[in-house]
């Protein structure tokens, strides 16, 4: 698709004049913090979907809140559409500029601003990377339970934004299970506190509501996220499989065994070999699957877990298993699946990373169907992803320098996207819709439900400011798109029954 | 099973008459916590018909089932697979229902330690006040394709829509239970609960009432003796959690004086709680859920919650005050959910002034 912004299909923008904009945002931030120039702009004209590439109009870097409800309050008075940006890690598409916007960059809220250790919270500005805030607890033996894979940069703000997920999350879920409260600006520059200290808050489910929101609702500023206690013992096991469906039916057993793992992931062969490659993590090279189940809690327990889950691997079809014979060895099994993603990076010379989810039990069978897809399409698919969750990445490699390859890699993108919805599942489990994804969602949902999302989103953001053209796609998106919706168990494709 | 049926189209036609009619409809299952609160009046809308469980896979850990299918039918089937709802609901009265549980958002002794109602939607079909029928979510563990309207609708009161069908997350269930009791001063017991969650303990209940902190751990049974021997304490009556989660105990049933209920951050000291409010509390949630039977002014008891961090309820009176039963939004706070409000229900139809009077 083209992923410029497109007037007919996503509204309208008023033009503003520049010179009048960054008149009257030097009038509330100190000229330093605008960028303008070209070569200070070049630097944001993505985010980590590197395919799409605008050059916004100006660039905002606040320091503190009250900065940021200025520009906010500036914008909204010029009718300037505002896309938040964290650290820009984002995987759709979501923190891309606008040519007639302002990118406002919240990396310079970075303090972690108290750490309550006796109810085992911090209080962290929106800038915050994620692994520091474990690596600040860490200390007190306490950690920040949701870990992407891209937790050295990622924000904490953009996390909220994407209700981001990570090896973890199986047992102890998503951002949005792991926060408390949130300092939100509206785009009007008005403060909201939404949830509380307590476990819960009178009125509607805010927090639920804004996480995952990516940028469309308000502007997060300060999150109260919860700290966990750091389990006694973890121990990570790896199943090593000769065939890739047997891997995928090993995670349905292991749920269905009655074991919570603390990650269970899984990756095939061309991701296996890259990341052995990249650092040397000990995997067997000549796999054609392999899955890190990891177990935690209390040292007992997680030995008597780590028999079960080999006896299970086994009777699935490992081939061997392997338990991580110390805490070094750990570690080393977790890096090459975390560094999994720049590791496919150097095979090829672009990838591009698909999000879907489906029900763990259609793992074998979309997997095999993805197969087919990588042939017929000619384009190497390498899998690493997040298998207890049902939480597909699979990285289609092409090269953008080759004619036509790139389009070739959406539409195959596309594929994987319908045969997840298809299989019971979803267009994304943790990077967002964006703009990426922004015609897909026209598969995912019917006229009625895209129309209420516009009004919810209204009910925040009534003029549509805030990050445009991302998320949620116009009416006139989905009727040029011409997509079918497809809604779960009403298939539209006959020959796709085996699901 | 036997009474499964479908009946989302009459429901719709109902709403959609009363809609015609500028009728305001009071949403009821099993009307089992029709005293929570603020008062309702309207033509009823009942989902309890609208019943049955649609899919459940053991494997999948989750559970798809109507808004009428009575609670302790789902409780029954997990359980029969070895799983359980990892919230554990109060259901206050026999014939509670999913819908009905959902949309009050309550959770039992359990969700301290894992996770709310709300963290355990996955999905929902909903039917909202324009009489369209949507669904968010699925039946994944991770979605993030539009907004959350399904985990939005846990604890909404019906203000924003009927919910029609829920997904719902399950946990397996623990092997074993063990109830310890210790005889403790409230504000050695919170401190104690509190410095539990640190250690290796398989912690799944931690509640306190008229001198004696109750524990409760959930996991392998020689886990469960082990913890047990190094913590001490005595064999406590595992029938407390019911108790507590159900409000039958005598705390409860002593007096007809008002039920508040307070929730505030975890670490609070319940004895500065229990001298503000110049009365004793039961808590629950290893101390961040207090409930308190007192006369005192509902401005009173609101300042104190506020003042430890979190918020007062009434919860159970026979007069609610004049504000409502909830504690009152900020401005800021109150446009977003009116502005909520005439997103998903612009006619207000739906169970008006339930939660809010404006709404
Ligand atoms: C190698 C790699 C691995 C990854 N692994 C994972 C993974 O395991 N799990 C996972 O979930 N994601 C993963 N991601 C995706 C990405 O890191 C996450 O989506 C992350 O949460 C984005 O954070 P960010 O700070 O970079 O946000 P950005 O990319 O800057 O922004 C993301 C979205 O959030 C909005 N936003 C940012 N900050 C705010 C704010 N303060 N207020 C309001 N809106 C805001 C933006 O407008 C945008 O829509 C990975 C990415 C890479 C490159």
């Amino acid at each position: 698709m083209s992923y410029k912004y497109d007037p007919q299909l996503d509204g309208e923008i008023r033009p503003v004049s520049r010179p009048v904009l960054l008149q009257s945002l030097t009038a509330v931030i100190p000229a330093a913090a605008i960028l303008h120039s070209e070569e200070q702009l070049k630097p944001y004209e993505c985010d980590g979907l590197s395919a799409y590439r605008v050059t916004p109009m100006l660039v905002v870097l606040p320091e503190t809140v009250e900065q940021t409800g200025a520009v906010l309050k500036v914008c909204h008075r010029l009718k300037v559409p505002v896309v938040a940006r964290g650290a820009g890690t984002g995987l759709s598409g979501g923190a891309l500029p606008l040519q007639q916007g302002v990118l406002l960059v919240l990396s310079k809220l970075n303090e972690i601003l108290h750490i309550d250790l006796e109810n085992r919270t911090a209080v962290v500005q929106p800038g915050v990377r994620n692994l520091a805030i474990s690596e600040a607890v860490a200390p007190h033996g306490l950690y920040y339970a949701p870990d992407p894979s891209s937790q050295i940069a990622c924000s904490i703000g953009g996390n909220v934004a994407e209700n981001a997920g990570g090896v973890h999350c199986l047992k102890y879920g998503l951002t949005v299970h792991n926060i408390l409260k949130l300092n939100m600006l509206t785009i009007e520059g008005e403060l909201l506190t939404i949830g509380s200290d307590a476990f819960d808050t009178p009125g509607f489910d805010l927090p639920a509501l804004v996480t995952g929101s990516e940028g469309m609702l308000g502007i997060i500023v300060e999150i109260t996220v919860k700290l966990l206690p750091r389990p006694q013992a973890a121990k990570v096991l790896m199943g090593v499989f000769d065939d890739v469906q047997k891997a995928g039916n090993a995670v349905g057993a292991i749920i269905a065994g009655g074991i919570l793992p603390a990650g269970l992931e899984m990756m095939d062969n061309l991701a296996i070999r890259a990341a052995e490659d990249f650092i040397q993590a000990g995997y067997p090279r000549e796999a054609e699957a392999i899955l890190l189940c990891e177990l935690d809690g209390i040292a007992e327990d997680v030995d008597s877990g780590v028999e079960k889950v080999g006896g299970i691997l086994r009777d699935a079809g490992a081939t061997e298993t392997r338990i991580a014979r110390d805490e070094n060895q750990r570690k080393l099994f977790w890096a090459g699946r975390k560094s999994a993603f720049p590791a496919v990076g150097r095979l090829y010379p672009d990838y591009y990373c698909m999000d879907g989810t489906i029900p763990r039990r259609q793992l074998a069978a979309v997997l095999h169907a993805m197969g087919e897809l990588s042939a017929q399409y000619q384009l190497p698919i390498a899998n690493v992803f997040h298998a207890g969750d049902g939480n597909l990445h699979p990285l289609i490699l092409f090269d953008a320098n080759k004619p036509g390859e790139l389009e070739k890699a959406e539409a195959l993108g596309g594929k994987i996207l319908q045969l997840c919805i298809e299989a019971g599942g979803t267009i994304t489990g943790e990077h967002g819709v964006g703009r990426e994804k922004i015609n897909h969602m026209c598969l995912q949902f019917n006229t009625e439900e895209i129309r209420q999302f516009h009004a919810v989103k209204r009910a925040f953001d009534r003029e549509q400011l805030l990050n445009p053209g991302k998320n949620i796609p116009t009416l006139a998106r989905c009727a040029e798109f011409g997509a079918m919706h497809v809604h779960n168990g009403e298939l539209p494709f006959p020959e796709l029954e085996r699901f | 099973m036997e009474g499964d049926q479908d009946q989302s189209r009459l429901l719709q036609n109902q709403l959609q008459q009363a809609l015609g009619e500028g009728r305001a409809l009071r949403i009821a299952g099993g009307d089992s916590k029709r005293f929570y609160g603020n008062r309702v009046d309207g033509e009823i809308l009942s989902t309890r018909q609208h019943r049955g469980i649609i899919a459940y896979e053991p494997s999948e850990l989750v559970l798809t089932a109507r808004a009428g299918t009575p609670l302790r039918d789902i409780e029954a089937a997990v359980a029969a697979s070895g799983q359980m709802l990892g919230f554990e609901p109060p259901h206050f009265g026999a014939g509670a229902t999913l819908g009905g549980a959902v949309a009050s958002g309550l959770s039992g002794p359990r969700r301290a330690y894992s996770g709310a109602l709300r963290d355990f939607v996955l999905g929902a079909k909903v039917l909202n006040g324009r009489g369209e029928i949507l669904q968010f979510g699925g039946q994944v563990m991770k979605n993030v394709a539009g907004y959350d309207i399904a985990r939005l609708m846990a604890g909404s009161l019906g203000c924003l829509g009927v919910i029609l069908e829920v997904s719902l997350k399950l946990l397996p269930r623990p092997e074993a239970e063990q109830t310890l009791c210790f005889a403790l001063n409230s504000r050695a017991a919170a401190a104690k609960a509190n410095r539990l969650l640190t250690q290796a303990v398989p912690l799944s209940g931690a509640c306190y009432s008229d001198g004696q902190l109750f524990i409760r751990l959930s996991g392998a049974g020689e886990t469960l003796a082990r913890c047990a021997q190094t913590l001490g304490g005595d064999g406590g009556d595992s029938d407390i959690w019911a108790a507590v989660k159900e409000q039958t105990g005598d705390f409860f049933s002593a007096s007809d004086l008002p039920l508040w209920r307070l929730s505030v951050p975890p670490a609070t000291d319940p004895a500065a709680l229990s001298a503000a409010a110049a009365a004793a509390t039961l808590w629950d949630w290893g101390g961040a859920l207090h409930w308190i039977k007192t006369r005192l002014a509902a401005d009173e008891m609101r300042a104190i919650a506020a003042t430890a961090g979190g918020h007062a309820t009434l919860f159970r009176s026979a007069q609610a005050p004049g504000d409502g039963v909830f504690q009152p939004l900020l401005p800021g706070l109150k446009k977003i959910h009116g502005n909520l409000k005439q997103a998903m229900d612009p006619h207000r139809l739906l169970n008006p002034g339930r939660m809010y009077a404006d709404f």
